[in-house]
């Protein structure tokens, strides 16, 4: 086979894999039959195309080649001759190659919704997420979320089980359900996106495959809703995020913050694309928490350098975001926008009224906060004291090795 | 789809006058709503906890005990069995339902071959 073919095969592997399935969930209502299905047609795709070359449509004819070999499966075993009548009504006989995909409707919105049905525990939204949409096997899934292979491929076992005997829909949900279902859906993908954001600083190249695989199904899910504005939102946030990747961390494994980050290395084909889709996301005037994050994380990345930063804008961005989605965390990063933009004095009050609040005691960047507030501001002997106490609650080494250094900074006789 | 619908409540909550007078108008509501489109085949509101009797078969025995089958905070109340399309529905119906403002609505599909 040539490096050509394999290449189509693999690229089709991603693209197409979750339409696949979803189709062949459509039509057989059987979950496991269209993963079953899905692989042997990817597999009879690396026996064929090398013989008579990469179809015209390699979604098609996949999706064609798994509805024969669910169709064959069907038929022998006749205990299914219900389900055969109402496939064999559902799909045209079709020759795989030159079989046109109009007449094949894309399910991969109604899959995305009833994977990330509520109904199901999160850990296995998250999973089945990747199973059935991303192609991931469950081994991978499982070294993802460091769990043993076993206990993923139970949890997969017993989630598919639920939604069969319990009745969850395949299909879009109905308008009054659709902002609560559409939220459910992009929360499973930006955790998906996290778990991979949080793991850039190892070496566990699957757990950063994460990443990719999130914002692959985001760009898929918003052009099926090209309607809801929070679904570029969420696109444009995990591009504008997985651009400075590269950057976020130095040779040693350290975490570099953003001021310190070589703007060099940020790739600027996701930032180009991550404005794109916030621009377009903006343009629907219907602002929601995704975007406003985005627009946060575009305030960052167009920045020249870090002194360039529009911190005003970025207050305010926080602003908006603290009166869609009211959080203390929210709050503390409008505190250091404003610092930045007004001065560390201005900072110091909100960092005051959250500390009074007694919201985040016990959250190592609220007096690693007031620390760098106070050193700005010359307060030396208080901005050690605050670096200790935030050292103190440090849960990483990354995060105490960088509070030590500021530490030792602070305590540097001058 | 059979649903079993078994209704929750801790049977010692102290609701506020306001949230005790809207639960006669909200069940009315519901009910006329699910026997009125034929989801509900049957309910009922059972008596509390201290008129139940446990009953086990150990070692050719017959042990009865006073009480539920489990201590927990809150009990069963009451039943219903609906028919609903898929379990969006019945989470509608659940939701509805006046004791899932201060309770709990267990929904179990009924086991089929």
């Amino acid at each position: 086979m040539t490096a050509d073919v394999g290449e189509a095969v693999t690229e089709a592997f991603r693209e197409e894999w979750g339409r696949v399935v979803a189709a062949l969930i459509g039509m057989t209502g059987d979950w496991d039959l269209a993963e079953e299905c899905a692989q042997e047609a990817f597999a009879s795709a690396l026996k064929t195309w090398p013989r008579d070359g990469v179809p015209r449509r390699p979604g098609a004819w996949l999706t064609t080649a798994a509805r024969n070999r669910a169709l064959d499966r069907l038929r022998r075993s006749a205990a299914e001759s219900a389900k055969l009548r109402e496939v064999a009504a559902l799909a045209p006989a079709g020759d795989p190659g030159r079989g046109d995909d109009s007449g094949i409707r894309d399910d991969r919105l109604r899959l995305m919704f009833t994977c990330c049905h509520p109904a199901l525990p999160l850990e296995a939204r998250v999973a089945l997420t990747l199973r059935t949409l991303a192609g991931l096997t469950t081994a991978e899934i499982a070294r993802a979320f460091l769990v043993p292979e076993p206990t993923m491929a139970k949890r997969l076992v017993r989630a598919k089980n639920k939604i069969r005997h319990a009745g969850i829909p395949y299909r879009v949900p109905p308008s009054h359900l659709l902002p609560e279902r559409v939220g459910g859906v992009l929360a499973v993908l930006y955790l998906l996106f996290n778990e991979g954001y949080a793991a850039s600083a190892g070496a566990d190249l699957v757990r950063q495959g994460l990443c990719a695989e999130a914002i692959r199904l985001a760009r898929a899910l918003a052009g099926l809703m090209p309607d809801e504005p929070e679904a570029l939102g969420l696109l444009a946030l995990m591009l504008l995020h997985d651009s400075r990747r590269a950057a976020r961390v130095d040779v040693a494994g350290d975490l570099v913050t953003l001021e310190d980050q070589d703007r060099s290395r940020w790739d600027r084909a996701e930032i180009d694309e991550g404005a794109r889709a916030l621009d377009a996301a903006l343009r629907r005037s219907h602002p929601g928490p995704y975007q406003l994050q985005a627009a946060i994380a575009a305030c960052h990345v167009t920045a020249p350098d870090a002194a360039a930063t529009n911190w005003a804008e970025i207050a305010l961005l926080y602003r908006q975001l603290g009166q869609l989605a009211p959080s203390p965390v929210i709050e503390l990063n409008r505190a250091v926008a404003v610092a930045m933009a007004q001065g560390p004095l201005a900072g110091l009050e909100l960092v005051a009224a959250i500390e009074d609040s007694g919201a985040l005691s016990g959250y190592y960047l609220l007096p690693a906060t007031r620390a760098d507030l106070l050193r700005r501001l010359g307060r030396r002997t208080e901005a050690a004291a605050s670096y200790r106490a935030a050292r103190d609650l440090a849960a990483t080494d990354a995060e105490r090795r960088y509070l030590d250094r500021r530490l030792a900074e602070t305590e540097a006789p001058t | 789809m059979k649903y079993l619908l078994l209704i929750c409540s801790d049977e010692n909550i102290e609701l506020t006058p306001e949230e005790q007078a809207e639960i006669g108008p909200t069940m009315d509501a519901w009910l006329k709503d699910v026997d009125g489109r034929g989801v509900r085949l049957i309910g009922n509101q059972l008596r509390p906890v201290s008129d139940a009797t446990t009953v086990r078969m150990r070692g050719g025995d017959v042990l009865v005990a006073d009480g539920p089958f489990a201590e927990t905070k809150e009990q069963i109340a009451g039943f219903d069995i609906i028919e609903c399309a898929d379990l969006d529905e019945a989470i509608d119906v659940a939701s509805r339902h006046a004791v899932a403002r201060f309770g709990s609505i267990e929904v179990r599909p009924f086991w089929t071959e």
